[in-house]
């Protein structure tokens, strides 16, 4: 199931909800960092076709479900 | 028509119901619970749910798993509050406690764990209702309720993750808390001593009687000759009588005992599967031929390490093993053969006072800090194996590098590579 072709999507992190462990850039390195001051950075909002698939796996792995994607207008 | 019955409504078969989805599987996913509640997340339910001052339907709602937040998405089948008793895997059939049967071609067993009571604890009726354990949404909401809106006090038995995460949240809402845990240092079933020595500081600089080396006491006799170890009222009833095997006495509002998980796996009896400490599954998580097992209730061999079991009580580990064994029990209806193994790093973390502790692998003996050192705000251990190869890590409020050496483990670095890309 993939929307892949449904247009560019955005990837919006609730940061109330993010505790900064890091799974996300385990996952998707190229989208998600979490830098020595122990804040998370979206390094890539909207990331290309090609990395879909591993920021969905992210959203899916975040212990607190911080991460959503959007549809971008 | 085919049909996919999932056992167990919560982390590891939301997981796997999503893995099957995005296998291509599109016939029936039915998913069966025995709570009444829609999949919902543990974790918080020793930490924020307890301090947080919000009504319980709220709070669930913000608990749910995002499976069930998007009802209707996976398009799966839902029985709720069902009871799985039995599996007659000759017949590909369970039956419910209802009596019901119901036919499957392919099976997730994902029943999880559930609280461990102390099997020599004696509870008078009197004070039944004040003798909580802590795994389910339903007792959260208990714990909840009986915490006295004044300052009271809480005796917690067992010095385990669950434990401490309530001692945490207790001490953070004003009650007095004495922790009472036979052995001679918390969390001693994961962590090495010295790390541990440091989780025991940590409590009481924050005001925990951490009482180590005692049980509760074990002076009463059942009746039929054992000992048992008992709880009374406090002969006004309003409080708790916890008699310990030093000889003390604790009084409390509320005991809470924390003494460890077991698989769910009594449903499971009668198929000829080994069932000591969970379901063993072989390394691609299958029981049977299009049986799979995943989360708390599953041990397997995890060819990262050597082939050793786990059995791994963690929230990352039924995510991870949820989605594998679904996509696993898919390729297997498929007629497919020559399945990878499931090898992963464990992985968790546990919140207590505002400190973030993490471990990846396993802890040895042989190990080296590369930041700080115990008693420091951020400290980095690092675990081998004896030959040299890094097998765990330990991280205090670095959660960078806990993940970081989580991959490293999995690329099988060695332990001077580690210290040398982890370090400063
Ligand atoms: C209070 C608490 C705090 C935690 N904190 C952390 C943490 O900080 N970090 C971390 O990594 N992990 C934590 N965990 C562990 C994590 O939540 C578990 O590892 C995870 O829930 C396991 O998921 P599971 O799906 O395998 O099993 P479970 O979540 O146990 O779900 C199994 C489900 O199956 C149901 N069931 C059992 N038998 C049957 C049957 N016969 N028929 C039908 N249904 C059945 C059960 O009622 C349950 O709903 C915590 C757990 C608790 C309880
Ligand atoms: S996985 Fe989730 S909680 Fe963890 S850093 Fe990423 S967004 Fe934040």
């Amino acid at each position: 199931m993939s929307d892949q072709d449904a247009g560019q999507l955005k990837v919006v992190v609730d940061f109330d909800l993010c505790e900064s462990n890091a799974v996300c850039m385990a996952v998707a390195p190229e989208v998600f960092e979490v830098r020595d001051d122990d804040f998370l950075y979206v390094l890539n909002e909207t990331p290309g076709p090609e990395l879909v698939e591993k920021v969905r796996e992210s959203a899916e792995r975040c212990p607190k479900q911080a991460i959503t994607l959007e549809a971008s207008p | 028509m085919t049909r996919i019955a999932i056992v167990g409504a919560s982390l590891a078969g939301a997981h796997a119901a999503r893995a099957i989805r995005a296998a291509g599987f599109d016939d029936e996913v039915l998913v069966v619970g025995d709570e009444n509640h829609l999949p919902y997340d543990r974790p918080p339910l020793s930490k924020q749910f307890l301090t947080t001052n919000a009504d319980d339907g709220h709070e669930y709602e913000k608990l749910k798993l995002r499976v069930t937040k998007e009802p209707g998405a996976l398009d799966l089948r839902w029985r709720i509050g069902a009871k799985a008793s039995q599996l007659d895997l000759d017949e590909r059939a369970l039956v419910l406690a209802t009596g019901e049967r119901i036919d499957f071609d392919g099976l997730v067993v994902a029943t999880g764990s559930r609280a461990r009571l102390l099997p020599h604890l004696l509870v008078p009726v009197e004070v039944a209702g004040r003798v909580c354990s802590l795994r389910t949404i339903d007792d959260a909401v208990r714990i909840k309720q009986l915490l006295p809106s004044d300052p009271g006090r809480l005796v917690i038995c067992g010095a385990g993750f669950i434990g401490l995460e309530v001692a945490s949240s207790a001490r953070e809402l004003g009650h007095d808390v004495s922790v009472v845990d036979v052995a001679a240092t918390p969390l001693s079933r994961v962590m090495n001593r010295e790390a541990a020595m440091a989780v025991a500081d940590l409590h009481r600089g924050h005001g925990v009687d951490l009482r180590l080396g005692v049980g509760l006491s074990t002076v009463a006799t059942d009746g039929k000759g054992s000992r048992v170890a008992t709880v009374a009222t406090d002969g006004k009833g309003s409080r708790v009588a916890v008699g310990l095997s030093d000889g003390s006495e604790l009084t409390a509002d509320l005991v809470v005992i924390g003494v460890g998980a077991s698989p769910d796996v009594d449903w499971l009896e009668g198929n000829g599967f080994d069932l000591s400490n969970g379901l063993k599954v072989d390394p691609t998580c299958a029981a049977a031929p299009t049986v799979v097992a995943a989360g708390d209730v599953a041990r397997w061999p995890n060819e990262l390490y050597d082939g050793q079991y786990m059995r791994i009580e963690q929230w990352d580990n039924a995510v991870e093993m949820g989605a594998f064994a679904g996509t696993r029990l898919v390729a297997a209806l498929n007629g497919e053969s020559g399945y990878a193994s499931f090898a992963p790093v464990p992985w968790f973390w546990s919140d207590q006072f505002g400190q973030k502790i993490q471990l990846a692998g396993l802890v040895t003996p042989d190990s080296q800090i590369v930041i700080g050192k115990y008693g420091d705000d951020r400290v980095v251990e690092l675990f081998s194996n004896q030959r040299g190869v890094l097998v765990g890590a330990l991280a205090w409020n670095r959660p960078r590098h806990a993940i970081l050496a989580r991959q490293l483990i999995a690329d099988r670095a060695s332990l001077d590579d580690a210290v040398e890309k982890l370090a400063g």
